[in-house]
């Protein structure tokens, strides 16, 4: 079989390349200030926008809906700001209820419009779960384009923006105008939501949002890599769900982008070196071995009121050894206080807490009895 | 000179609410020029909101801030800032030394990138604060007192005539505690302004000369010499205070 001399299937390939870039990058940002879930509202909220975009203008054209869709995505964020302000309904609740209302009148609208007795409606309904297929030339197009400018931004304000997710209080301490760059980040989520609606359809597209980026997190330790990272988990997944889902039959498109995104999650989450599971189970047992410093200043602690007015005067290693369970390796323990500062080596080679190792005891001693009181 | 700028910060009737619950109340303090200021008070008292209020971060009910005689609107760049620590997503992808540079933003302007220029202010930073060769080191990697000195470090690539930190002491190691009030007494000789929220009342009079004592209220505050008394610290904590106060203030 000849993959790319079919012209739909290229079509949707590219396609869903684009859709894949975009929310890959966008939904990086949207992963690390902890808005995944904004992104499922707002595609869900994006439902109602598309149907009373067709209702007013009677046009399918996919710019009249994606703006209809992004300016209702847009509404949906600021009901959430709305109700996080206005009232003392928590943030993911707040996000929970605009989801269900939003789409909710999404789902009356859709059902209300093909009772009608014209067949222009037809096709709506395949936003809910996509329908790539059905995507043409001039979709791809326009998902290009959109998709461009919103790349093209989150490059220009790359660092206010790394800056607005790590630190926003030290943003604004700079004189950064915080409010405003949060609006434009989310304008661009927005924007890269409306950009997978006809592929993935509303219900699926968070995952498109969350997962690269969740998988690409597991890879990097900066975030210019992990951005490229989640463009690539999502431009793979893209082409390859396309591809999938054209050669096995009945194999819908959008569901199948999504199930190749969740597979790379899962083996990101397992095998990723320093963050995966596999690693840190192997890494358990290396953390077990590494000596409890807070017993032994204790017990110099102790010993150093058996000469209060010397408390610097050094105890011998043994008598510590004497006082600790068998299984505790005194020697590096004080070598890791002396690293804090909190023991030091007296002139004879026995130990003394240093004045600041007193107050942290005396720290501890306070805590402990505070629990136990 | 303008009578006003003999303060390095002055609060005016200051009140902030959450939620109708006020947190500050009718706060006026003035801080000199050049002190070393420590905050205190219990929890809930309103300390990191009234840092917060002089930076701009929320919004008073009722008050006003001026920053060396001039309105909070016209101090960008006066005041560096070292928020809490655990405050922070310290599971950012990011490393020290970019952390360090993005005290340069707001000098940088928009769109442009980060060059040698600031590149260099942030490993000169890094050495004040004896962090030279964690530069590359993923923040997520730093131990609690390494990530304070990346923000201490920080704050002091905006070099800024007012340095506010918001417990810098919390959960840190006893070197980072010595080497961050080794870097604020530096600091403080070149006649800079520092103010600390700070927690350990024994420390107060070795680490800080000015204090303010703050229960919602503004109980007092003053040099450590005259206010930093058990009246006042009784005022400050309730009766909880009794062997705290006698082992601080009672050195004095």
């Amino acid at each position: 079989m000849d993959l790319f001399g079919d012209y739909t299937l290229r079509l949707v390939a590219l396609g869903s390349a684009v859709l894949g870039a975009t929310s890959g990058a966008l939904g990086s940002f949207a992963y690390l200030r902890r808005q995944s879930l904004l992104g499922d509202a707002v595609s869900h909220a994006a439902l109602p926008g598309i149907v009373l975009a067709f209702m007013l203008t009677g046009s399918k054209l996919p710019l009249v809906l994606m703006v209809g869709a992004g300016l209702a995505g847009w509404i949906g964020t600021l009901a959430v700001q709305l109700v996080v302000r206005r009232s003392r309904v928590p943030y993911d609740s707040a996000l929970g209820i605009v989801l269900a209302v939003f789409f909710g009148i999404g789902l009356v609208l859709l059902t209300h419009i093909q009772k009608l007795p014209n067949a222009a409606q037809a096709g709506l309904e395949s936003f809910l779960f996509g329908q790539a297929a059905s995507l043409l030339r001039r979709d791809v197009v326009t998902m290009m384009v959109l998709g461009a400018c919103a790349v093209l931004i989150l490059v220009l304000v790359w660092k206010e923006f790394k800056l607005l997710s790590f630190d926003p209080d030290f943003a604004s301490s700079l004189g950064l105008p915080v409010r405003r760059l949060d609006g434009l980040l989310t304008a661009l989520l927005v924007v890269a939501i409306i950009i997978g609606l006809q592929t993935v359809g509303v219900v699926l597209m968070s995952a498109m949002i969350v997962a690269p980026a969740a998988a690409a997190r597991q890879w990097s330790r900066r975030l210019a890599p992990m951005v490229m990272i989640a463009v690539a988990i999502g431009v793979f997944s893209g082409i390859t769900g396309s591809i999938l889902s054209s050669s096995i039959p009945r194999l819908p498109t959008g569901p199948t982008i999504v199930l190749v995104l969740s597979s790379i999650v899962a083996v990101s989450l397992f095998l990723a070196p320093r963050r995966g599971l596999l690693w840190r189970l192997l890494n358990i047992s290396a953390l077990r071995a590494a000596p409890d410093l807070d017993p032994v200043l204790m017990h110099l602690y102790a010993l150093s009121h058996q000469h209060p007015d010397d408390p610097e005067h050094g105890h011998p290693v043994a008598v510590l050894r004497t006082m600790s369970p068998p299984d505790v390796n005194v020697e590096s323990a004080l070598e890791g206080l002396a690293d804090r500062g909190l023991a030091q080596q007296t002139s004879d080679g026995g130990w003394a807490p240093t004045p600041i190792g007193r107050r942290e005891a005396l720290r501890i001693h306070e805590r402990e009895a505070g629990e136990e009181a | 000179m303008d009578e006003h700028e003999r303060w390095a910060l002055e609060v005016e009737d200051l009140t902030v609410a959450y939620a109708d619950q006020p947190v500050l109340w009718d706060i006026d303090l003035n801080v000199p020029p050049g002190v070393k200021m420590a905050i205190i008070g219990p929890n809930g008292a309103g300390k990191s909101t009234l840092v917060k209020a002089a930076m701009g971060l929320v919004n008073p009910v009722a008050g006003e801030v001026r920053i060396f005689g001039r309105g909070r609107e016209s101090a960008e760049g006066q005041i560096a800032y070292v928020p809490q620590r655990a405050t922070l997503s310290w599971d950012f992808p990011t490393d020290v030394i970019d952390v360090v540079t993005m005290g340069t933003y707001g000098k940088v302007g928009w769109i442009r990138r980060c060059g040698a220029a600031e590149k260099r202010q942030a490993e000169a930073a890094l050495e004040q604060v004896a962090m030279a060769e964690f530069a590359r080191r993923p923040i997520a990697e730093l131990s609690g007192g390494q990530q304070q000195r990346v923000l201490l470090a920080r704050a002091l690539v905006q070099d800024a005539p007012i340095y506010m930190l918001d417990e810098p002491f919390q959960g840190v190691d006893a070197p980072t505690e010595r080497a961050i009030i080794a870097v604020l007494d530096e600091l403080a000789e070149t006649g800079k302004t520092i103010i600390v929220v700070h927690h350990d009342l024994q420390t107060i009079p070795e680490y800080f000369d000015y204090v303010l004592l703050l229960n919602v209220r503004a109980i007092d505050s003053g040099p450590v010499s005259e206010v930093f008394t058990e009246e006042n610290l009784r005022l400050t904590f309730g009766g909880r205070v009794g062997v705290l106060a006698a082992a601080g203030a009672g050195k004095l």
